[in-house]
């Protein structure tokens, strides 16, 4: 599929912002299933200063100034990406858990390193006792890892209800699991939390899912929303992505931004203004498929 | 920031001996036993003194007990005075302390200090070596060297430094290392500072104390001098600078007066000649740094930071960071700006990482670790955690990794059974967050106490120096030593002492002094320039405090004098006035006015103004204000207006008395003139730069409001002048001007000219604002040029034209009338005037500086 992105962020000051800086993360990653054949960031007014790099894992990091009082950014990031339906990896045919477990033992190299990073508690997403209990209904013992996380994944998305208005960016996974009402990054986050707490390497991932309208109405332009979900570390096969939200295993609907340990090593903006006084943000995303 | 508060080391209990005492200390103190078991620095194994210490004993010796103490009390004194402070968090009985010397030193002999130094060094090159790998090509991580989880489950990871290359090449600038030593005299390394090491200041003043109260001494014993270390570390700062590499600008940049090394900070910056900034003077435009001047910006080139790696850019480190600089890692990635040391330098600082060293040393190095660190087992191993678990009682459990929370080490043989259980299943749970640390036995060395010498443990923190050009270790350290006799924490923030370190030379003894070296071309620097919007401010507040002390005690003094003149036989006719007068002011509540209150409860209210320090306007208060903000910019000052400031500090804490009005009054007297020595100091002693022009215009609006103030009150409650012209001139200090002039009991109109308008009488609004007046023409404008940049002259021209206008005489016959052309008309128009150009210049100078620089 290829889709035209369109990633719109709005930011409203109360008084004049003298100076702001941010750290954007909106360039969609390369990879073997995806391309990004377009990209570019636009900001309102012109950012005096940009300048892009590569993070620590990998995604494209993009570093913008604004100077001079303004009242008003806008930050869009404009795509045209185009994405394949990745190579199905049976479930059946991943190793058993236990053996994904044990190769990220601490004392052992890990072979390979790069997922061990992602076995440990970060910043969102700590390690608890009471998400293991949650997360070993899923393992039962030999279990083929991809297979468990299905369950998994199935068994939140049973649990849990979609509900935007129960939780913020800075919701913790404990009280998500106690209200158990939340958003992808909520649900996201705690399946994370739940296969961490079991010793299995699980990392975040933001980007964009392309919703469809109910039958027999036009998509609302605005409607898109910037999307979350989970890959799992399954040994041979590598990294596969699962969307709890949806209980869905992403095909060509999901478009990868970026990832990291959890939401805050991907939020999409990060800013610091220098100026007083409240400011209010809005977000429009559109995700619209292209011949 | 931590850097040290949580540098805690340990021992055991210090079995003191019973030793014989040695003849040869005999002159100085026979009874000093040295404990067994331990190290003593001070006595050999055979139970006399060391050889190197010989010398010092002689000379000391000759000096005696008594001069020794002497000696030190002047040690302590001159601290005291340079107000070289040490400030402790959480203390209410006073924030800040002053820092403690002990008169003897620590003395290194020269081999076995080569031998140390030579530890140092290379250990300060591993470090240097591991950090650039971490954050670049993590080939340790692959290789065995350290285990995957020591990095990644690290919060000192900093994932946005990966892949930044310091600027200069220098991956570990200034490290320090904390040391013991074993029975044997082994040293032994148990921790290494790596992200903003404190320290090195506080040894410089150490080594500056005793070598001004022992000169001969310290010339006999042949020291190595700390100059020569601290030329390395500004002239490496100023060799890292990516541009303007000719005079690139070097900055300190400190978390604020509260941290709790901040004299440190302020005197490493006076000393090495670096501007002191907050991170709040720092601004990030087109990724390069520049501090945010009265004039502008002016580009920063090399940033020395005292503040935390992870406090340092609230834009990709810690977002609620209010010390740091945003953006700062972006200029950084950038190669714009060097940071000494690196951002991210902190992970080092790890202790898990002391058990991999030896290995590590091997593989990057290809040398054995010649300094040996503490014992140290991480539990995220299966043997090491087995050890841990099974050796409590003689380890002391630390976290893993340099940890804000639940920091505090635990000492395994004071753990009663449950606590060891509840210990056990936490690290059990998360092994790799745990480390266990053999506990070291520290050594001891004497201590000058109540007439004696005793024997206390210490630690000593050496610092190491990386250039481009090679490894520097000052050769001396601070020498940190344990409260109590057997303290089993050294630790500055819970007390303790200090000692200067000599380390002895057997050749002769290089000289080097801090004086700017000759540089090829000599370049007059006349401009002072370069003052931070935020210390501007200060200093204009400053103004402000000092004059509003001075005023409140001048005032007080008056009042008092009529307290304390007539004795118990009545209250003299000026008081009733002088107490309305108080009260127009605000200064007390309006019944000690009311008729009939008796003149003990007057004297009440009047000492509650003086020592009452939650009463808004006390001198206490006041005073508190004053301190506060020249604690802040006490780096601006020079060390004869600091000694000063600490007098007026000291004596302001005298209480009253069973006399209190008498006492009172020579306590007002006593602060008059340190005030007066304070100002003149601050006034003749700063260079005639922006920060001096904001003091002075603090002082002088300060003034034009207190006799504006002073002048309305009158006008208010005495408008025939009948009680209180008398005592208003002696506030005003004006009354031998006035009886020189007149000749006579003072007439309203006479006290209108020269309070008012007598533009040569210093103490009147009219030479203040003609003073006023000349100060703005010196600020600098937008463009650069001066001149000033807001409406604030015109508000000050509008005020001198109102006096110009009046008449002294008129005003007099008119004070009581309301409306245009009454006194009170007048004043009020003055008073707003002056306010107005006090709102001026906060906002264009302080407030606002951000849009004048865009």
């Amino acid at each position: 599929m290829r889709y035209e992105i369109r990633h719109r962020t709005a930011y409203e000051y109360d008084n004049d912002v003298l100076l702001s800086h941010h750290i954007a993360r909106l360039t969609p990653r390369e990879l073997p299933h995806q391309r990004c054949a377009e990209h570019r960031v636009e900001t309102f007014p012109n950012a005096t200063t940009r300048s892009t790099h590569e993070d620590h894992f990998g995604n494209t990091a993009t570093f913008l100034t604004l100077e001079g009082a303004h009242r008003r950014l806008e930050i869009t990031s404009l795509n045209l990406v185009e994405v394949d339906t990745p190579v199905p990896c049976d479930p059946s045919k991943t190793p058993a858990w236990e053996e994904v477990r044990d190769r990220f033992g601490l004392e052992l190299l890990p072979d390979p390193i790069a997922p061990v990073e992602f076995v440990f508690p970060s910043p969102q997403i700590p390690r608890r006792p009471e998400f293991r209990e949650y997360a070993r209904a899923s393992f039962p013992a030999g279990c083929p890892v991809l297979a468990g996380a299905l369950d998994l994944s199935r068994r939140i998305h049973d649990d849990f209800t979609f509900d935007p208005r129960a939780t913020s960016v800075t919701t913790p996974v404990a009280e998500f699991f106690k209200t158990r009402r939340g958003v992808c990054q909520d649900f996201a986050q705690f399946m994370i939390a739940c296969l961490r707490s079991v010793g299995l390497p699980a990392r975040y991932v933001s980007g964009y899912l392309e919703t469809l309208p109910p039958p027999g109405q036009a998509k609302l332009v605005g409607a898109d929303a910037s999307h979350a979900w989970v890959s799992v570390w399954c040994g041979e096969p590598g990294w596969v992505d699962i969307d709890p939200t949806n209980d869905v295993r992403p095909r060509d609907r999901h478009v990868t931004v970026a990832w990291g340990r959890d939401f805050s090593d991907v939020s999409p903006l990060r800013g610091v203004i220098v100026g007083s006084g409240h400011h209010t943000l809005s977000v429009a995303v559109d995700v619209t498929p292209v011949s | 920031m931590r850097s040290w508060g949580n540098t805690v080391t340990f021992h055991r209990d210090t079995p003191l001996g019973e030793a014989t005492p040695d003849p040869e200390l005999g002159e100085l103190d026979a009874r000093y036993a040295a404990p067994r078991l331990v190290y003593d620095e001070l006595m050999g194994p055979a139970g006399s003194p060391r050889a190197h210490w010989r010398p010092l004993i002689r000379a000391l010796g000759r000096l005696g007990i008594g001069e020794l103490a002497a000696r030190g009390e002047a040690a302590r004194q001159f601290l005291r005075e340079n107000g070289v402070t040490y400030n402790v968090y959480g203390d209410s009985q006073g924030f800040e302390r002053t820092w403690q010397l002990d008169p003897l030193p620590l003395l290194i002999p020269p081999g076995e200090w080569s031998r140390l130094e030579a530890g140092l060094i290379q250990r300060t090159r591993l470090l240097g070596r591991i950090l650039e790998d971490l954050h670049g090509p993590q080939e340790l991580l692959a290789r065995h060297g350290l285990p995957p989880a020591l990095v990644y489950s690290n919060p000192a990871f900093l994932r946005p430094c990966r892949g930044i290359r310091p600027v200069g090449g220098v991956p570990l600038f200034l490290h320090a290392v904390d040391l013991t030593r074993s029975p044997d005299g082994q040293w032994w390394v148990l921790g290494d500072r790596t992200q903003a090491p404190s320290g090195a200041g506080y040894a410089l003043v150490n080594r500056i104390a005793l070598s001004r109260v022992f000169p001969e001494e310290f010339r006999e014993c042949q020291v190595e001098r700390l100059a020569g270390f601290f030329q390395v570390v500004r002239d490496t700062l100023r060799g890292l600078a990516p541009q303007n590499r000719e005079n690139p600008t070097v900055a300190l940049l400190t978390p604020g007066a509260y941290n709790e090394a901040y004299f440190e900070h302020a005197y490493l910056a006076r000393y090495l000649g670096f501007p002191l900034v907050e991170g709040g003077d720092l601004t990030v435009r087109d990724r390069r740094v520049f501090i945010k001047t009265l004039e502008g910006l002016r580009p920063v080139d090399v940033i020395l930071r005292r503040v935390d790696d992870t406090f340092c850019d609230p834009l990709e480190l810690r977002a609620d960071s209010f010390l740091g600089v945003p953006g700062l890692v972006e200029a950084a990635r950038a190669g714009n700006v060097a940071i000494a040391n690196p951002l991210g330098s902190g992970i080092v600082e790890t202790p898990a990482m002391l058990a991999f060293l030896p290995a590590l040393c091997r593989q990057l190095l290809g040398e054995e670790l010649r300094l040996p660190s503490v014992g140290t087992w991480w539990c995220g191993q299966e043997r090491e955690l087995r050890h841990v678990t099974g050796h409590l009682p003689q380890l002391v459990i630390k976290r893993a990794f340099p940890s804000a929370a639940g920091g505090e080490p635990l000492f395994g043989r004071e753990l009663d059974p449950e606590r060891r259980e509840a210990l056990l299943s936490d690290i059990r749970s998360a092994p790799h967050a745990y480390v266990g640390q053999e506990e070291m036995a520290l050594p001891t060395a004497p201590v000058l106490l109540e007439g004696g010498l005793v024997p206390r443990s210490l630690v000593l923190r050496a610092f190491i120096c990386a250039s481009p050009d090679g490894v520097h270790v000052m050769p001396g350290g601070l020498t940190r030593i344990a409260a109590g006799r057997r303290g089993s924490v050294v630790s500055t923030q819970s007390g303790g002492s200090s000692k200067d370190t000599w380390v002895l030379t057997d050749g002769p003894v290089s000289t080097v002094t801090l004086l700017r070296p000759a540089p090829a071309v000599v370049r007059i620097e006349r401009q002072p320039s370069e003052v931070p919007s935020r210390v501007a401010d200060n200093l204009f507040w400053l103004g402000r405090y000092a004059e509003r002390l001075e005023d409140t005690v001048r005032l007080l003094r008056v009042v008092i004098s009529r307290l304390s003149g007539e004795g118990a036989a009545g209250a003299p006719p000026e008081l009733p006035g002088l107490v309305k007068l108080l009260v127009a002011l605000e200064l007390v509540p309006a019944a000690t006015a009311a008729e009939g209150e008796s003149t003990a409860k007057i004297e009440r209210q009047v000492l509650l103004l003086i020592y009452q320090a939650s009463r808004l306007g006390s001198v206490r208060e006041v005073l508190a204000r004053l301190r506060h903000i020249a604690f802040v910019v006490r780096d601006r000052f020079t060390a004869d207006t600091w000694r000063i400031f600490n007098k007026l500090q000291m004596d302001a804490q005298a209480r009253p008395g069973h006399l209190p009005v008498t006492e009172s009054l020579s306590l007002l007297n006593t602060l008059i003139l340190d005030l007066a020595g304070f100002n003149g100091m601050a006034m003749e002693n700063m260079t005639r730069g922006h920060g001096w022009l904001f003091l002075d215009i603090g002082r002088r609006l300060e003034r034009i409001l207190h006799v504006l103030s002073l002048l309305t009150a009158v006008v208010r409650t005495d408008p025939e002048g009948a009680l209180l012209l008398d005592p208003l001139l002696e506030v005003a200090d004006s009354v031998m001007t006035y009886r020189r002039r007149y000749f006579a009991r003072p007439q309203l109109s006479g006290v209108i000219d020269l309070l008012l308008l007598d533009d040569t009488n210093p103490r009147s609004v009219a030479f203040q604002l003609k003073a006023l007046l000349a100060d703005v023409t010196e600020l600098p404008s937008a463009g650069g040029g001066v001149g000033g940049a807001g409406p604030e002259g015109g508000y000050l021209e509008q005020a001198a034209a109102r006096l110009r206008m009046a008449d002294a005489l008129e005003l007099g016959e008119a004070a009581g009338r309301e409306g245009r052309g009454g006194l009170a008309f007048l004043l009020e128009a003055l008073t707003r005037d002056v306010t107005a150009t006090s709102d001026a210049l906060c906002l264009h100078y302080f407030t606002h500086a951000d849009s004048r620089v865009s």
